[in-house]
């Protein structure tokens, strides 16, 4: 491009106008450097995500919830492995992605820093946090980067199943005896918070929000997110009969909104800068996991090498 | 990807894999986990040729200056339906 403001101009004329960005286009370098930030995060919290609930699949309660179970964390991969392809089209390479993840350079969703210390953390992680996921991925699947876009209009087709399966969870230990009902309130107890606090801090507190908004990357902001995913969770806690752990929930029959109570941002802080209950223990997972991967990546490039040896040909990357 | 059903193939998405019958087995646990597929091709990125982002004004120019290819371009008797 010879001139770097018409482009520019010419870049934000087409945001404007609802025109997707594809990899091959001119965009700013900032525009790069924000997406790449934040796929890759996305991406990370995908596979981070898995640890969590990978931690009761051995001990899933019956084989229909275990089959659901590892399916479920199966499409977090999945979706993992979408992002991190869309990442790669703004020119970084997964390996870098990867590496950034576990030196603990790059952040995840706070949220997976907490405990699935009890069965009905796994309900409740489908019924809030994918829910959550929902509520955040659908905006985000009218991103203006194409290949966002698309990794979300995937995800989000599967994420339906992962909620489901969640409230399913709660809404069976909610009509158990009294010690499951119990467990299932105090799993709603430990994971409302946290859930709120995944669409991120309120908009002026949000560095990047306005960038992403100018940049049609983000459509709706962190509060109106937010704002939805409470009025959608409310009469679904209700239907079941558990309580969300906010005494200042109030239905507002002016703007037809939950109104909630003050979030604790100081405890987001916390967590996402490393003082969660567990952020050491997710590290340490990955790390271990990929380290003790690494003899089926070296066997399957060895074969590779070895059968291309043997055709003559070059061994194909896909 | 080719959905069931006789549509046409479609990108799926891309996959890292070491060869080509990895990238197809990769190809289908990442992208067709709910029989969204009935054939999958896996293609080596480097063997892909494709147009740019420059060309969208020279290369597809000739399909607009031809209205005569379109039906509106030609008129019917009035209160036909054809
Ligand atoms: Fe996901
Ligand atoms: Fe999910």
């Amino acid at each position: 491009m010879p001139d770097d403001a018409a482009a520019q101009r010419e870049f934000e004329a087409r945001i404007a106008a609802g025109e997707t960005v594809e990899p091959k286009d001119w965009m700013p370098e900032r525009y790069r450097k924000q997406l790449i930030r934040m796929m890759s995060q996305h991406a990370h919290s995908e596979i981070v995500g898995m640890l969590p609930e990978g931690n009761w699949i051995t001990r899933a309660p019956t084989l229909r919830r275990k089959m659901g179970l590892l399916a479920k964390v199966q499409d977090e991969a999945g979706h993992g492995l979408y992002i991190y392809c869309g990442a790669e089209t703004l020119g970084v390479s997964r390996a870098e992605l990867i590496d950034q993840l576990l030196t603990g350079k790059a952040k995840y969703a706070s949220i997976f820093n907490y405990p699935t210390l009890t069965w009905a953390d796994i309900g409740a992680i489908g019924w809030f946090v994918d829910g959550a996921a929902i509520v955040n991925q659908t905006m985000l699947a009218k991103a203006s980067y194409g290949p966002y876009a698309r990794a979300m209009i995937r995800i989000c087709k599967e994420e339906n199943f992962h909620k489901r399966q969640g409230y399913e969870i709660m809404a069976t230990l909610a009509a158990g005896t009294p010690a499951q009902k119990r467990m299932a309130q105090d799993a709603v107890d430990r994971w409302w918070w946290p859930s709120l606090m995944m669409f991120g801090p309120s908009d002026k507190d949000s560095p990047n929000s306005a960038e992403l908004t100018r940049w049609g990357v983000k459509r709706k902001s962190n509060d109106e997110l937010r704002q939805r995913f409470v009025n959608l969770t409310v009469a679904q806690a209700r239907a079941i009969d558990l309580t969300l752990p906010d005494p200042a929930l109030r239905y507002d029959e002016a703007t037809k909104d939950w109104h909630f109570g003050p979030i604790d941002w100081a405890e987001f802080d916390r967590v996402i800068h490393g003082d969660g209950p567990l952020n050491r223990e997710r590290l340490a997972a990955r790390n271990e996991a990929h380290a003790s991967g690494a003899w089926v990546r070296e066997a399957a490039a060895a074969y590779a090498a070895k059968r291309a040896a043997e055709s003559g040909g070059s061994a194909a990357a896909a | 990807m080719q959905p069931p059903g006789g549509a046409p193939f479609e990108h799926a998405g891309s996959v890292h894999a070491v060869d080509a019958e990895a990238a197809l087995q990769n190809a289908r646990d990442v992208y067709a986990r709910r029989g969204e597929a009935v054939n999958i091709w896996v293609v080596p990125t480097a063997a892909i040729t494709a147009s740019t982002p420059e060309d969208v004004g020279p290369f597809f120019d000739p399909g607009n200056d031809k209205p005569y290819r379109h039906p509106q371009f030609y008129s019917v008797p009035r209160g036909v339906r054809v």
